[in-house]
């Protein structure tokens, strides 16, 4: 017999017929608490600050601005962007842009300083970003690699209040990454260490009408 | 599941040890303390958490219910994606499999995402012997694996090491593994995360295996779910070309639509968050994985039974199978904060291992025979459990199986164990709980009441109360010391947690009376 025959015949065997249907209670909230679209994006912005995110609001006019200075604040001289990302938004940046390739290796993309993505979309309650894969966010591992990511929410439009209304709008055959601020341990006496293995500085900007 | 660790002895042995090392009980006393304050903060914020709670535990009854289906379901999704299955009846046949998928590789190492399954299944130990290093990647698993050492916590492994030992660890043991610890070396967190960051870094970019585990898997579109906050989950997850992720057969959820439950729960529950700081959700190897280099051209799932068909067998036991491993009850129970987590004796500590171990293991060992008394049955782990696992119950139920003996499955087959000697189990529990509560009496008293009021108890309410019973404990009949105890303590811990956050804190509402303690030192620090 196969471990799957097996494992299956010892279920059966646990779990004789006929067995109990109990539906589940979906009783609980898809929505904790009524808030305007405007105070779900302040939610989400005081969200990711706790997690220590850094949070910049600005227009479509300011964002090339805003990159550039965030971008030569922190001294990046080299910038990774996904192949969908607007140009616009990159238009004044300083730093050398460097295109994501799909042959580009790990060791290449350790050697960049920052990453700029969009995303697919956010969740206000929890303050987390979702990432798909998406032309404006490309591979996983570009906003994995590089120690400073920047990630730009279109506001409102892409901020949802909470986890039962995100997974609707995401397709589980895409790889999915859910990011609530940037990489962090406890592990060393419970005390909080920011960036162990992914991106030490995670900076969102909310870009809509301000 | 294999056997305790070598030369480990049982758990009144283990316990006493434990509760003479000072700096140990020290680690664990601010550790427990910090998680559990934090948690009941988390949960607070959450009004519908005991519907949450209710539909976490129906998700997982109803699959555990329907296993075959859902893991059939699951297999067909998996392979639809792009993955391979493998089913494996127990740990040396799960090690079999892995061993041989790397060797097929050609690679003599491997990155490991931390996983409780691959430790019950010493997979670390199976690959070594095959000459295959595996790198564990999770700071906590690295201070484990590089101090020669095993962990102590679900959550937080290295929990009983202090910043000085884990200095003393890197500085000593980096350089046999790979890019050894900076010189000079400092005991400060940042620099300690610091020099394990460097040093995981190089592993990270080489590696060409993974293996893993997962905290769920989506019978309905073959999807694996990792939570973590460091990100190297996410390393392992999307940089080596093959990925093998071991699972334990009871983490299946039948919809894509239940996650929305244990996004909320787990966290809150685990590491007090909102939302851990990453989560992966990956499907096969999906539509457009491996051709562009984003994520690992082959995927393998490794289904591990290991003792799980068994412990589904037994009706009062198999709700430990709904556990998510968040690890609150650790943090909440009195005994752990005493006797830490190495006293267990498995993989598992703590309430949840009290009731798991024995059930995958079988309670033929003299550890395994005495985990179910390693509890006051305070019920504190209860009240706690996100998925409403009634551990109390569960911890009586198997003392009654050592003690008198009675029916079990064991690999399958149902056999009748017969009473353990003189009720030698039950002898040494006792010698364990008086070291570690100073309270024999009044455990003694507990113990029994608590066991009595159980039985006579009405578990639900009739009629229009049912619903809220479904997902709360009536209280309890006779008031007891313990309870008392418990409740007192858990009344100044939120006092404590509201005095140190500003504002109005919003607690979890005692669900046990506080009433006045019945022996003077009630209250305990
Ligand atoms: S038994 Fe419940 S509280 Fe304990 S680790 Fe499992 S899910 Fe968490």
């Amino acid at each position: 017999m196969s471990a799957k025959e097996q494992i299956l015949a010892r279920i059966r065997r646990a779990l004789p017929e006929p067995r109990p249907d109990t539906g589940i209670p979906r009783d609980y909230l898809a929505v904790h608490g009524a808030r305007t679209p405007a105070e779900t994006v302040d939610l989400l912005a005081a969200n990711l600050t706790e997690y220590r995110a850094k949070v910049h609001r600005v227009d479509e006019d300011g964002i090339a601005v805003l990159l550039r200075r965030l971008l030569a604040e922190r001294g990046s001289e080299s910038v990774l962007v996904p192949p969908g990302l607007p140009p616009s938004w990159t238009a004044a940046v300083d730093a050398t842009l460097i295109h994501d390739r799909a042959d580009s290796t790990a060791h290449q993309l350790d050697a960049v300083d920052s990453v700029v993505t969009g995303c697919a979309l956010a969740i206000a309650e929890t303050g987390t970003l979702v990432l798909d894969g998406g032309p404006e966010q490309g591979r996983r591992r570009i906003t994995l690699i590089p120690d400073h990511h920047i990630c730009v929410v279109r506001v409102p439009g892409q901020v949802v209040d909470s986890v039962p209304r995100a997974l609707p709008l995401l397709d589980p055959t895409r790889t999915l990454t859910w990011i609530s601020g940037p990489s962090a341990t406890s592990d060393i006496e419970l005390d909080r260490v920011e960036g162990v293995h992914g991106p030490r500085t995670l900076e969102v900007v909310l870009l809509g009408a301000q | 599941m294999t056997g305790t660790h070598l030369g480990m002895p049982a758990f009144p042995e283990a316990a006493r040890e434990a509760v003479r090392d000072e700096v140990l009980r020290a680690n664990l006393r601010h550790a427990t303390h910090t998680i559990r304050d934090k948690r009941a903060r988390a949960v607070a914020e959450l009004e519908d958490w005991d519907r949450l709670r209710a539909a976490g535990k129906a998700v997982k009854d109803h699959t555990l219910a329907h296993l075959d289906r859902y893991l059939l379901q699951l297999e067909a999704s998996v392979t639809a994606a792009g993955g391979t299955v493998h089913w494996a009846a127990d740990a040396d046949e799960a090690n079999r499999i892995v061993t041989e998928l790397v060797l097929a590789t050609g690679e003599k190492e491997v990155v490991k995402v931390k996983s409780m399954a691959t430790q019950e299944i010493g997979l670390n130990e199976a690959l070594e012997a095959a000459g295959i290093a595996a790198y564990e990647t999770d700071l906590a698993e690295l201070i484990v694996q590089l101090g020669h050492d095993r962990p102590s916590h679900i959550l937080v492994p290295a929990i009983h090491r202090n910043r000085g030992e884990i200095r003393d660890v890197f500085a000593a043991e980096m350089g046999g593994w790979g890019r050894p610890a900076p010189e000079g070396l400092g005991d400060d967190p940042r620099e300690l995360a610091e020099a394990a960051r460097l040093h995981l870094r190089e592993k990270f970019l080489r590696a060409k295996v993974a293996v893993s585990g997962a905290n769920f898997m989506v019978a309905e579109t073959g999807t694996l779910v990792v939570f973590e906050s460091e990100g190297n989950g996410r390393m392992c997850l999307t940089l080596p070309e093959t990925l093998i992720s071991v699972v334990g057969i009871e983490k299946v959820v039948p919809t894509f639509r239940d996650l929305e439950i244990f996004l909320q729960t787990l966290p809150r529950s685990s590491t007090a968050e909102r939302m851990n700081l990453y989560t992966t959700m990956w499907t096969g190897l999906g539509p457009s994985k491996g051709a562009d280099g984003d994520g690992p051209s082959a995927f393998h799932l490794v289904l591990l039974d290991n003792g799980r068909t068994d412990t589904l067998a037994d009706e009062v036991g198999r709700q430990a199978l709904r556990c998510i491993r968040c690890s609150a009850c650790l943090n909440v129970c009195p005994v752990y904060e005493r006797a830490g987590g190495h006293a267990y004796g498995s993989v598992y500590p703590g309430p949840i291992g009290a009731i798991l171990s024995p059930q995958l293991r079988g309670t033929g060992s003299e550890i395994d025979a005495t985990l179910p008394y390693a509890s006051t049955l305070c019920g504190a782990c209860y009240e706690v459990c996100p998925v409403a696992i009634d551990i109390p119950e569960v911890l009586l139920h198997l003392r009654e199986r050592v003690v008198q003996g009675g029916p079990v499955t064991r690999e399958g087959i149902r056999v009748r164990i017969r009473p353990a000697d003189g009720h030698t189990a039950e002898r040494a529990a006792m010698r364990a709980a008086r070291i570690l509560l100073d309270h024999p009496g009044a455990l003694r008293a507990g113990e029994r009441l608590l066991a009595r009021a159980r039985r006579l108890r009405p578990r639900r309410l009739p009629g229009p109360g049912r619903a809220w019973t479904d997902s709360r404990e009536l209280p309890e009949l006779p008031e007891h010391s313990f309870r008392d105890w418990w409740a007192q303590r858990e009344k100044a811990g939120r006092e404590k947690a509201g005095r140190e956050k500003a504002g109005p804190a919003k607690v979890e509402p005692a669900k046990v009376e506080p009433a006045k303690p019945e022996h003077e030192k009630g209250a305990r620090p």
